[in-house]
Parts: structure tokens; sequence; C-alpha cells
């Protein structure tokens, strides 16, 4: 069974420190929601871990499977098995999505090692017809004039193809309106299962509706400050984040 | 000036030797094998260099007039620093060697090429294309063709494949009447030098109504370092004639300069169609200097696809006079600059007929210090009408400190023509490569992506073998660019 280990994180941006000790491990199978307010830091931590060069790590470690990942690039990260779903996906113009997924999984190869192209085309289409992606999508290029739910399921095809250990979804319900969040929820969990961890990044309890998660860590200040199960998320829908700081002014006082 | 044994050292591992099994591999391009030169003229220019050349080639007297008169005009123009780059003031004319030949003629088998020169073509894949898919090939190692084939189907025809020597021996009633006639000799300075000291290239005629299905090919290889190569290229498709001529050209890296000064002339007679592909790879320390033009007469077509990739600097606008009505010429243009490169490319299209058509489809990419420049005139005179042109020039810059400029020059006259200009100039961002990255893809993979997807709609266009020659290309480029 893989794990994604986070010890006490320290991440900045320049001077400025944003994950200021964070723990948190996610074995395969779990899912995990991280939720919180605005700029506590829920997207850094999901890009340091995915390895973005504008952030420094200050202390702690991230494991993957007991082996440490803050010296590896960000691509030998995700060959390694750890997937980005970005919040805003970048466009390639001219690329098109099977041609870039095809590089991706030739990336993933030995040197020397060729992929089997019929093979893969084959794997594709299985993998588009278990998410109900039309065949014409992979033919456009990677994100280039697409909605806000065609850049969310196109993440998802990605990560359906390269099957990573954990996925890291970093406000995937963002900008979706409850069609796309229902039909990308969907893909999600038609993908989970026991060789897969999820990390999901939130804003809005709404998401875990249709993602229904093991674990509810909640974020603020750089740190997971309340862990729980899914009724977590509802309580947090019921009082609010204020709820938690001030417990937290409190727990401090 | 005697025919001097040299001997070169070799910058390379003679050992490594392997064939791609797709197009030529011009990513393998820097190494160099020794060879002796039987015939030399010696470093520097002067008539005596052009005496030579001409004797040692058994010209005719008209020729060895042609280039002294080239020679003068050359001497007596001055270097076009006053638009172009200042860096053509260090070409070093008296250092540079005017004409290096292992033979006069070009062998016609494989088997009879010198194994030295042998090897490096074979290294850079020559035959293995041949047998694949041209209808001939000529490969020229520094002044001379080493190796020159037609198949036998393509002969029967009447085409006309030889290098330019035979070809005015050979030939003076097809060739001498267009010779210097699409390129006059002073029109620009390199012009008028090739015309002085040229030596090998292609001469190509294609007889009335002959379509010929499979690419001609030239080969241009430089393995001399101080040398100039300059070849002379004419194509003349006869009326309802067709032809596609490619030509992929190497050098190996040499700490002084080399210089490459081709003229390229194209005759399209009436309803002919000539498509010209160039995929270059030449080390950084050449000067490319190249005058390309075709004439295209009533209803025929010209089609220059130039991917200039590599050199310190190139300087090259392919152009196509459409003399006659209902005549149409294409230039699609790919230029990448990288560190330490100048890419000074484009286009001309002279209208001079009713009812032709252009078209300049220009795409550049600057990376890190590398600088394009696109040049583009399109001329459209008051008198004519039904007159068209499109012009569209994308430049992609990757990293902060690439120069991209744009000079089109476009006058047209009259209002019976129709005009359309597109620019455009993106970036690859941080943010994207890291979206690439975090797929799997290591920075260089991930730029070169991003280059290919920029000159995707384009390189489609190109045969087969060329688009993967051209993507390997890249990726190689890409690659060594990432710190």
């Amino acid at each position: 069974m893989a794990s994604l280990v986070i010890k006490d994180l320290h991440a900045s941006i320049g001077d400025k420190p944003i994950v200021k000790g964070l723990s948190l491990t996610i074995n395969s199978g779990e899912v995990h929601a991280i939720m919180g307010p605005n700029g506590t830091g829920k997207s850094t931590l999901a890009k340091v871990i995915a390895g973005h060069p504008d952030y420094t790590v200050t202390g702690g470690d991230v494991l993957l499977d007991g082996k440490s990942v803050l010296e590896q690039e960000a691509d030998e990260r995700a060959r390694a098995g750890l997937f980005l779903a970005f919040q805003y996906p970048s466009e390639i113009p001219g690329v098109s999505i099977a041609n870039f997924l095809r590089a991706a999984v030739q990336a993933r190869m030995a040197e020397g090692e060729e992929i089997d192209a019929a093979a893969y085309y084959k794997r594709l289409y299985a993998r588009m017809d278990m998410l109900k992606i039309d065949r014409k999508f992979t033919s456009r290029s990677v994100n280039e004039g697409f909605s806000g739910g065609e850049k969310k399921r196109c993440e998802i095809l990605q990560m359906a193809i390269l099957e990573p250990k954990f996925a890291l979804m970093d406000e995937t319900d963002s900008g979706l309106d409850i069609d796309a969040l229902r039909i990308v929820s969907e893909g999600v969990n038609t993908l989970r299962g026991p060789g897969l961890g999820v990390l999901m990044i939130t804003h809005y309890q709404r998401l875990l509706n249709y993602i229904v998660p093991d674990f509810v860590h909640v974020l603020y200040d750089g740190r997971i400050v309340k862990s729980g199960d899914k009724s977590l998320a509802l309580e947090l829908e019921a009082k609010g984040y204020d709820w938690v700081k001030r417990e937290l002014a409190a727990a401090n006082a | 000036m005697q025919p001097p044994s040299e001997t070169l050292s070799s910058a390379a591992d003679e050992t490594v030797m392997e064939n791609p099994t797709v197009g030529i591999d011009q990513t393998k391009g820097d190494f160099q094998y020794k060879v002796d030169y039987a015939f030399d003229a010696g470093t520097g220019l002067s008539e005596d260099t052009v005496r030579y050349i001409s004797s040692v080639k058994k010209e005719a007297p008209w020729i060895l007039e042609f280039r002294l008169n080239a020679l003068k005009k050359f001497l007596s123009m001055p270097m076009p620093t006053h638009w172009a780059t200042k860096d053509l003031d260090n070409i070093d004319f008296a250092k540079i060697r005017y004409y290096l030949s292992q033979g006069q003629k070009p062998k016609r088998t494989w088997d009879e090429v010198p194994d030295d020169i042998k090897k490096t073509f074979e290294r850079l894949g020559i035959p293995e294309q041949e047998r694949k898919f041209l209808a001939g090939v000529e490969a020229q190692f520094d002044s001379e063709a080493a190796y020159s084939n037609i198949k036998d189907i393509v002969a029967k025809q009447g085409v006309i494949f030889v290098n330019s020597t035979e070809g005015l021996r050979e030939h003076p009633e097809l060739f001498r009447k267009w010779f210097g006639k699409v390129i006059p000799t002073g029109d620009n300075k390199f012009s008028a030098l090739n015309s002085a000291v040229f030596s090998g290239g292609s001469f190509i005629y294609v007889p009335k109504g002959v379509k010929v299905a499979q690419p001609l090919q030239a080969y241009f290889r430089i393995n001399a370092e101080n040398f100039g190569q300059f070849e002379r290229t004419l194509i003349i498709a006869d009326e309802g004639a067709e032809v596609t001529y490619m030509e992929g050209c190497t050098a190996p890296k040499f700490s002084t300069s080399t210089l490459h000064s081709a003229v390229v002339e194209l005759v399209a007679l009436k309803g002919a169609k000539i498509q010209y592909i160039t995929v270059q790879n030449w080390a950084n320390n050449v000067f490319n200097l190249v005058t390309k033009r075709g004439v295209a007469h009533e209803e025929a077509e010209i089609k220059w696809i130039d991917c200039n990739i590599g050199s310190r600097l190139t300087m090259k606008y392919p152009g196509v006079v459409l003399k006659g009505e209902r005549a149409r010429g294409e230039v699609i243009s790919i230029a990448l600059a990288n560190d330490g490169q100048h890419q000074d490319t484009g286009a001309k299209m002279v209208h001079a007929a009713n009812n032709t058509t252009s078209n300049i489809v220009a795409k550049s990419i600057s990376v890190g210090q590398g600088r394009s420049t696109y040049r583009g005139v399109v001329h459209i005179p008051k008198h004519l009408k039904g007159c068209k042109n499109n012009t569209e020039c994308d430049a992609l810059l990757i990293n902060t400190n690439s120069r991209t400029d744009t000079y089109p020059a476009i006058t047209v006259r009259g209002d019976r023509n129709y005009v359309q200009h597109e620019a455009s100039v993106s970036k690859v961002n941080e943010e994207m490569i890291f979206y690439m990255q975090q797929r799997g893809l290591t920075e260089g993979q991930a730029m070169s992506l991003a280059v290919n997807g920029f000159i995707n709609d384009l390189a489609r266009q190109f045969p087969m073998e060329y688009s993967v020659e051209l993507k390997r290309l890249i990726d190689l480029e890409m690659e060594g660019s990432v710190g």
C-alpha cells in the first residue's frame, strides 16, 4: 500500500511563510478533503507537494512511499505517481489532448522504449468511454478555448490515463455549474479505488456531497487545526469558518 | 594554389556509426572525418581564385567571364549593414577557403563514393533515405557533389538532375537561358559572391507535363573549417510539370566561422508546380546568407517551405515573382533562434500580373538570447487588378531575454487588389511549463512540445519524413536550451 506523508511542512513564497507546520498522512484508497477559508494556504499546499518552482520548502518533509520527494523536480514527482488536478489548467496551443497524453505516457517509459500507439489509443478510448467523454474531445488543443467544465474533465481524463498513486485536486469544483460538478464528480468516483489516494482541496462543502471523503481537515493559517470525518464538513457548512477561528482564538488565549 | 594534400583533424569519435530509421538524421551533424582534398583554391578571394575554380571545372569562356564580372560587382558593393545586422562585418573574406574538393565527378553508385565521405553521409542517413522515398539524390561535400543519382524511371521521363558544372556544360541550351536571370548577379552582395565562386548545387529540368511523384533531394555538407560553400541551384519546370525538391544542410561545430552563401533560382513555366523544401541545421558558427527566388508564369505555382534551425546568422527571404496571370506563390517559413543565433528571415512576393495570389506564413521561435527577425516584401503595382496577398507572422518567445522584430513592407497601389496582414507574439510562460512537467515531461520536453504545438499547423503540410525530422531537430534544440 502506498502512502503520502506530509511531515511538519513549512513553505513560503519569497519571504512570506504560507504553510506553517502541516502534517498529514494519506494512504492509498483514502479520500481526504482539506477545507478552509480563502488565503489559508490550500492551493499552496498542493503546489508545494507537486514541486512548483515559485515556492520554497523551509522545513519538514514530503514522503512518497517513505521516500522524500523534495529534492525531485516536478516531472520526477509526477512520474513517481503524484498528480495535480489544477484549479486553472494551462492552455497548450497546437498540442492535442491525445498527443499531450501520449507524450506524458511516453515520458514514463524507459529510455529507448517506444509507446505502442495502437494500445495507447485503445486505452485512451476505453477511459473516455468510461468517463463519458466524446471521441472528438481529444483532438482539440489542450484546454484551448475550453469552458470551465471542459477544463476539469480534461484534468480527470489525464488522471485516468496517467493512473497516479496520489491525486491532489485543487478546487476542482471552482467555476463549475451544478451539471458540470456532477459530471466531474462522477469521473472522480469512477477512478476512486484501493490504488488511489486523493487529497481534495475545496472551499465549499457542496463538492463533498458528490465525492464523499473519508476524512475532513480544516486548514487555517498554514496548519491543520481540526480533523474529523465527513460530518465535520457538514458542521462547517452550518457554523461557518468563523467557528473554527473562534475556537482557535480561545485555545490560544 | 597547387592541389595540396591536406589532413584535417577529426572532431568526432569515428567509432560511433549509426543510421536513423526515419529521415536524414541532421541531429547528428557535429562530427568530422579526415579528408584529403585533391583540389584546393587556397585561402582568400582574388581573380586567381575565380580562374582556378573555372579551370578546374573546365568551363566555357562565357562562364569564366560571368564569374569575373560577378567578382567585380561583389568587390564594389557595400555590406548591407545600413539595414541588416552589423554582425555581417565579422565575416573575413580573406580567411575563407572558396573551393575544396576531392574530385570533379560525382559517383553514380554508392559503392564508388570514397570511404571517408561515404562514412559521413551514411552517418547522416542518406542512402537509406534514397532507398525509401526519393526519386533522386545529390550529396554535396564541401564544394562538389560526391554522389549523384536519379532513379531510372525518373530519368527515362526526361528529367535532368545534375550538378551545376555538368548542367552548364552538358545542357547549355536548357540552363543558360535562365541561369542568373531570376536572380541577377548584382541582386545583392552575396548573390554576386556566389556568382563569382559558385560550385555544386543542383540543376534540374522537368519536361512538359512530367509530374515527378517522389521528391528529389540534395544534401549539403560542410566538412572543412574556414570554408565557404557556394552552391548554385536552378530548377526549371516546363509547362504543366510538377516537382518537389528538398534540401538538408549540416556542418560540424568549428571555433571559427564558416560561410554558406547559395543562390537558388526556380522557373515554373505555364501551369507548372515547384515545391522547394529546406530543413537546415547549421552549426552555430555558420553565416548562412542565401538568395532564393522563383518566377511563376501563367497559372504556375511556386511554394517555398523554409525551416531555419541553427547557424550564427541566417539571412534568407525566399521570393516569388508572379509573372503570369493567375500565378500563385507561397512561402511557409519556420525559424528557431536559440542562444547566440539570429534568424533574419522572411519572404518576398512581387505581383507582376493580374489575378495573382500570394500567401506568406512565417512563424519564429526565439529562445534565451536568440533573436528572430521577420522581413517581408509584398509588392502589388497600381495597374494590376484582382491580386491577393495574405501575410501572417507569429512569434513565440521562450524566456524573457529573447527578441523578435517584424518588418513587413507591403506596397499595394490601386484599389482593385486585396491584402491581409496579421501578426502575433506569444510567450511560453512558467505556468505552462510547470503544467506539462506535472504530467511527467521534463522541462526540455515541455518546451519542445510547446514549440511543436506552435508550428503544428505548418508542420502538417510537410512530407511525413520531414515533419518527423523537424520535430527531432526541435526536440534536440530545446533539450539543449535548458540550463
